[in-house]
């Protein structure tokens, strides 16, 4: 267990190309040029990674909060006392999570063509649907232009921050993006639906009871009872959602492969094309660490916002 | 409570270091020392990348043939999902196949892992030249290049007769180009179509006599008056509409679109024959040579060579497989499966003869060229492919200056 992670951090501070062993006379010690090249020396390797960054950052900001609180709301429902097929509601909300991540995605590519299932539907409501898997366009980007900014402020475009304008950074996700959004948050749902489904099963009926015969009504009993009552399973779910975000790869690898236009491109694929085509493996695995990093600092962050106020 | 952590935290460190020495051990045996050969029989990896099950079954019956012929000697066909990944590992691990298929685009990666015997091979002269100077590296031809494909123009002929353009009307050149894709566009079809990417686009900078990189692959010439030349050119077919990259048609890619009908003409490699016979049976179309730019013709080139491992222990009966691979009739019979083109120059007439609709691919041989082959180039091109999909709304000379930028920071000038 520790020796693979040595040796991948031997890995990220050397410039070993895949050739041989990592240890042998011909790989050598470059310090941190590998990080440097990610995060100080400008250039395409920085901009590349930022760019990923930013991808990753808008997807986990989606994804993070829809999925959670759809699988909250579905374990709401499959909780009710008296609903009916709860069986079949519960199987047919799972059945995504079980399913290879490969073949959904290979049936979202025919569902958001630009000819495909989705457009056809926009269509009947009078909208003309973008080419989903090949629009660049960031959404917030988009919203502006419908609001007549058609050109960049020019503060934002001309200043830059690790190679990429804020213009850039403040695009929003693409519509590509949008599309793995979408794909990422109904696949993800089910599996934690059934932890929110579980834990609302173990919590006494007696609290909620009591708040009922108090004159609470659903949406405060839903707010002041049930939900703080459920905190540990949210933490857990938050974190869990976090991790599985910040490192997406399967969906990019089948759908995209980072495109169009590198509005895909997040830092797991990034590692894997640096490292494997790019044969820059001392910088695939400065990726691979640089994104533990976040992913710690994300999981320290929302485990402070939401820690207990007592404690 | 802090005594004992200490005392575990140094034990595992120490249990750490250990393991990490072992693994040293082994590990600095100098790995350029050349492997012991074997005689006599040998049981020979050879990995491809699976095109399909035709094309595995084909090499499962030409490396059998073969081993018939041996004496004794027998190769294993693998199947790569992902053929630079698994080649990764085999040579990381320091056991890669002995024979391997290597594309273009990975070669210069893969080149010092590689026995350099193409000088060495009887049918050298026999290779076209241009696919001999793609797997040249410092005056070695490091291998054999087994086969090719090259980009040409196919042409929807009941589109072409309907918008009144006859066989004099066949574009040789830019201006040409853009004349019939202009006649050719309607409402519902666009008058050419190609993928957005270097794959395709460089073809217009060869034929401007552009390219990203000079002839020896370490200076860039990405920024310069014929590259824009010939980017301006991609942007004027974009933005007048005349032109349309497939997803903008609602296609996967260009053959996707060229087949529906979507697209009067495409720009496609030689495999659209093979693609169209199987899913379009019903579409009627011809194909020539792709229009000369103002340097004159040019076309692309797709290729693979066969590796041999410098690693192996079964070179000699590797080099065997190799020339039974690259014997003409089984050159042809590889044509014939899955639809590649032969390498060798002899088996010209016949190839031509079995496939007439190939003719306008092949003669692209002479003016095709090849990818650019060092693996440390694959961000900067991939970036490139990034702003060609940006077209036409991207400025070409800001497209142009950022590659050359790029190129020269990759190649460490």
């Amino acid at each position: 267990m520790v020796v693979p992670i040595l040796m991948a951090l031997w890995v990220s501070v050397s410039d070993w190309t895949g050739n041989g062993s990592p240890l042998s006379s011909r790989v050598h010690f470059v310090g941190a040029d590998n990080y440097a090249a990610l995060l100080t020396d400008p250039g395409l390797t920085q901009q590349n990674f930022a760019t990923s960054v930013r991808n990753n950052a808008y997807f986990v900001l989606f994804v993070v909060p829809l999925q959670t609180a759809l699988a909250l709301l579905l374990a709401m429902m499959l909780n009710q006392r008296r609903l009916k097929g709860k069986q079949f509601f519960r199987t047919a909300f799972y059945f995504p999570t079980v399913t290879s991540s490969v073949a959904i995605s290979v049936v979202f590519l025919f569902l958001f063509s630009s000819t495909g299932t989705v457009n056809a539907a926009l269509g009947l409501f009078g909208v003309n649907g973008p080419s989903w898997f090949a629009d660049p366009r960031g959404i917030f980007q988009l919203l502006l232009h419908g609001l007549g900014v058609t050109n960049p402020p020019q503060a934002l475009a001309a200043n830059s921050f690790m190679g990429l304008s804020w213009w850039d950074w403040l695009s929003g996700p693409s519509v590509a993006m949008c599309s793995i959004i979408v794909l990422v948050v109904w696949t993800s749902t089910g599996g934690f639906m059934l932890m929110f489904y579980a834990a609302l099963q173990n919590l006494p009926p007696s609290v909620d009871e009591a708040a009922l015969i108090d004159g609470a009504g659903p949406w405060q009993r839903f707010w002041r009872v049930t939900l703080p009552q459920l905190r540990p399973t949210l933490f857990l779910v938050l974190t869990l959602g976090l991790i599985g975000t910040w490192q997406v790869f399967d969906q990019v690898y089948v759908l995209s492969r980072g495109e169009p236009a590198k509005t895909t491109l997040t830092p797991a694929y990034l590692s894997y094309s640096t490292s494997f085509i790019g044969k820059e493996w001392g910088q695939g695995s400065a990726i691979a660490f640089l994104l533990f990093v976040v992913i710690v600092l994300f999981t320290l962050g929302q485990r402070w916002l939401l820690r207990e106020k007592g404690e | 409570m802090r005594h004992t952590l200490s005392r575990t935290a140094g034990a595992v460190t120490a249990t750490g270091l250990l393991l990490t020495l072992s693994a040293c051990g082994g590990g600095f045996a100098d790995s350029t020392t050349p492997a012991t050969q074997q005689s006599g029989p040998a049981t020979l990896k050879l990995m491809i990348a699976s095109s399909g099950g035709a094309e595995l079954k084909a090499m499962q019956d030409a490396a059998a043939k073969w081993s018939a012929a041996s004496g004794g000697s027998q190769a294993e066909v693998i199947a790569a999902n992902d053929l630079p990944q698994q080649l990764s590992q085999g040579f990381a691990a320091g056991s890669p196949p002995d024979v391997f298929a290597v594309d273009a685009t990975k070669f210069e990666g893969y080149a010092d892992e590689m026995l350099p015997y193409g000088d060495s091979v009887s049918y050298k002269d026999d290779l076209y030249p241009t696919l001999r100077t793609t797997f040249t590296k410092n005056g070695k031809l490091y291998c054999v290049p087994k086969d090719f494909s090259t980009l040409a123009l196919g042409i929807n002929t009941d589109a072409w007769a309907a918008a009144g353009l006859t066989d004099n009307d066949v574009p040789k050149n830019w201006d040409q180009l853009k004349a019939v894709a202009q006649k050719l566009t309607t409402d519902g079809r666009a008058g050419l179509v190609f993928n957005n990417t270097r794959d395709r686009v460089g073809a217009f900078l060869v034929q401007a006599g552009g390219w990203p990189l000079d002839a020896d692959q370490k200076k860039a010439t990405a920024d310069t008056p014929q590259n824009l030349q010939a980017l301006t050119y991609v942007r004027d077919l974009l933005s007048s509409g005349v032109a349309k990259y497939p997803k903008q048609l609602g296609a996967g890619d260009s053959g996707e679109a060229f087949g529906q009908g979507k697209a009067a003409m495409s720009i496609d490699g030689n495999w659209m024959v093979g693609g169209l016979a199987k899913d379009h049976p019903d579409l009627k179309y011809r194909v020539v040579p792709l229009p000369a730019g103002p340097a004159g013709p040019g076309t692309l080139s797709f290729t693979q060579c066969w590796g041999i491992a410098a690693k192996s222990k079964f070179q000699a009966q590797a080099k065997q497989l190799v020339d039974a691979l690259m014997e003409p009739q089984q050159e042809l019979a590889f044509a014939k499966t899955f639809g590649v083109m032969p390498s060798r120059q002899s088996v010209r007439t016949q190839y031509q003869q079995d496939f007439p609709q190939q003719t306008a691919f092949l003669s692209g041989a002479e003016s095709a060229h090849g990818p650019v082959t060092l693996t440390k180039m694959d961000p900067v091109l991939t970036d490139f492919d990034a702003q060609i999909q940006q077209l036409p709304g991207a400025d070409p000379k800001q497209i142009l200056t950022q590659l050359q930028t790029n190129t020269t920071a990759a190649l460490g000038q």
